[in-house]
């Protein structure tokens, strides 16, 4: 599909998230490394968008700047209007790897933002959770006691039991097996399907983000850029072995600057 | 898994028993000889009162570092400038023998109680503050912004995070040293009281060269200090105090 610099709104209800002329520069060795250059992007309430590029390139950067627990150097993120100033539980983020708390059960991680709620709430919202992300048996499990992907399906269960508007992700299926993330990506997509918030994943896999997203945005190497946007306007379930997949996916390929062949 | 400890000590017991039958002498006493000294001490009353004078030193010196050293140390590892200033310091004070102490402890205290848990702070002290201060070293970034992404006040993320990611490395820690506040009550008595294992021994030894009284206050102390080492390590074994071993 063509590809657009410009603004594209996809899913309809407005922007939510606006990040404009953002910059990062790091201090290394006393010497100024520039990590984000100008990074323009709008995203739609309830839109999935995935961030690629080149590893190293700054794509966890973007989206701890965009998350509040860095502060850009120049340019700014607002949500709703609203200047981001710093990490906020409106906004959770999913890390990659040891997110959880392995001194919790699954139920005490799932309820770990839910202390101001009273206790009949929390339970229910627990509850529900653990269903949502299918860890039902688990719930007075420790952490050391779950697969890698039951680690990472409890992390978003107790992303989502804040309510948050936005999920951050963060390469959250790169420490897994790959037929563990092709699952992982159903179950999060379902996530999405029914709870319906505006999600920013980054990932350096190229199939996972034209499986998943809405839009990708593609990122240059260091300093970081972005080089495209593409929509992906598939829906889902969508066919991976289409036409029109494999199409948006070398274009992706290509866009990053990898040859078709091996 | 107890029999084959149990039998190898017999068996040691045993060959060490015999070995002194066929060759008596005054190099060391027998395990019967050591048995005997340990009932007589138990007839004189005097086995349970040094236990505990060694135990209740122990107890306020260990006790003591461990309220102060460990808030100091976690402080000091939160704060780097606050580490950067303590450090040299740490590093000075540290490898400087407990026992080295004593003259100063005994001018200070006198000679009674107080001397025996300064020393036993003292060596217990340094150790704790350095465990604290790595513990808050090597907790991963990703716990600190889970935390703060769910909004926490600063008294509930100590609580809720700071203090549990720390507690696995603190229990070692506090392992290890109480190992070494038993190993420091046995000189201190030695020296600066009149009374608990330590001061068994050289009174043993000073009263009529006792030597079955000698081996008997070593094994006493051999078997307390195995007991406490079993008893921090259950500690360790509850569940959500042990999960790093189990992590990765």
């Amino acid at each position: 599909m063509s590809s657009a610099q410009a603004v594209v709104t996809v899913a309809g209800a407005g922007n939510k998230l606006r990040v404009q002329h953002l910059g990062m520069v790091f201090e290394r060795d006393g010497e100024a490394v520039s990590a984000l250059e100008d990074i323009n992007l709008d995203v739609s309430e309830g839109e999935f968008v995935c961030i690629v590029g080149p590893s190293g390139c700054g794509k966890s950067t973007l989206l701890n700047v965009v998350a509040g627990f860095l502060s850009p150097t120049s340019g700014s993120v607002t949500i709703d209007g609203e200047a981001v100033s710093g990490p906020d539980p409106r906004r959770i983020l999913v890390f990659q790897e040891r997110g959880v708390f392995p001194w919790l059960t699954v139920e005490g991680n799932i309820g770990f933002g839910l202390s101001k709620l009273p206790r009949a709430e929390r339970e229910a919202r627990i509850a529900h959770y653990v269903q949502t992300v299918r860890l039902q048996g688990f719930e007075k499990a420790y952490p050391s006691d779950l697969s890698g992907g039951m680690k990472q399906r409890l992390q978003v269960a107790r992303a989502l039991a804040v309510n948050p508007d936005i999920l951050y992700l963060d390469e959250p299926f790169g420490a897994l097996d790959s037929i563990t993330r092709v699952i992982m990506r159903g179950e999060l997509l379902r996530i999405w399907q029914t709870e319906r918030r505006t999600i920013l994943f980054v990932t350096h896999d190229i199939d996972e983000a034209v499986q998943m997203a809405d839009r990708v945005v593609v990122l240059s190497s260091r300093p970081a850029k972005i080089k495209d946007i593409l929509i992906i306007d598939i829906p889902h379930p969508r066919n991976i072995s289409s036409p029109h997949y494999l199409e948006l996916r070398d274009e992706l390929l290509k866009q990053i600057g990898l040859a078709y062949e091996i | 898994m107890w029999l084959r400890p149990v039998l190898f000590i017999a068996v040691l017991l045993a060959v060490w028993q015999v070995a002194i039958y066929r060759r008596p002498g005054q190099l060391l006493p027998g395990p019967i000889g050591v048995a005997s000294g340990i009932l007589d001490l138990m007839q004189h009353g005097l086995l349970l009162r040094y236990v505990i004078a060694s135990l209740f030193r122990v107890t306020w010196g260990f006790g003591l570092a461990t309220l102060t050293a460990i808030p100091l140390g976690l402080m000091l590892g939160w704060y780097r400038r606050g580490e950067m200033a303590f450090y040299p310091l740490v590093q000075v004070f540290r490898p400087i023998s407990p026992l080295a102490w004593i003259p100063v402890a005994i001018l200070w205290f006198g000679v009674g109680d107080l001397a025996a848990i300064f020393l036993i702070f003292v060596g217990c002290f340094f150790p704790l503050l350095l465990t604290a201060m790595s513990a808050v070293h090597n907790i991963p970034a990703v716990y600190f912004n889970a935390g703060r992404n769910f909004g926490l006040s600063s008294s509930a993320f100590v609580s809720r995070v700071l203090y549990p990611a720390v507690v696995p490395q603190l229990l070692i820690g506090l392992r290890i040293t109480l190992g070494i506040a038993w190993l420091v009550v046995v000189a201190a008595e030695m020296i600066s009281v009149n009374s608990g294992l330590g001061f068994l021994i050289v009174d043993a030894r000073n009263a009529g060269n006792r030597y079955d009284l000698v081996v008997a206050g070593m094994v006493i102390i051999g078997a307390i200090g195995l007991l406490l080492d079993l008893a921090m390590r259950s500690l360790e074994q509850v569940r959500s105090f042990h999960w790093s071993s189990s992590e990765d």
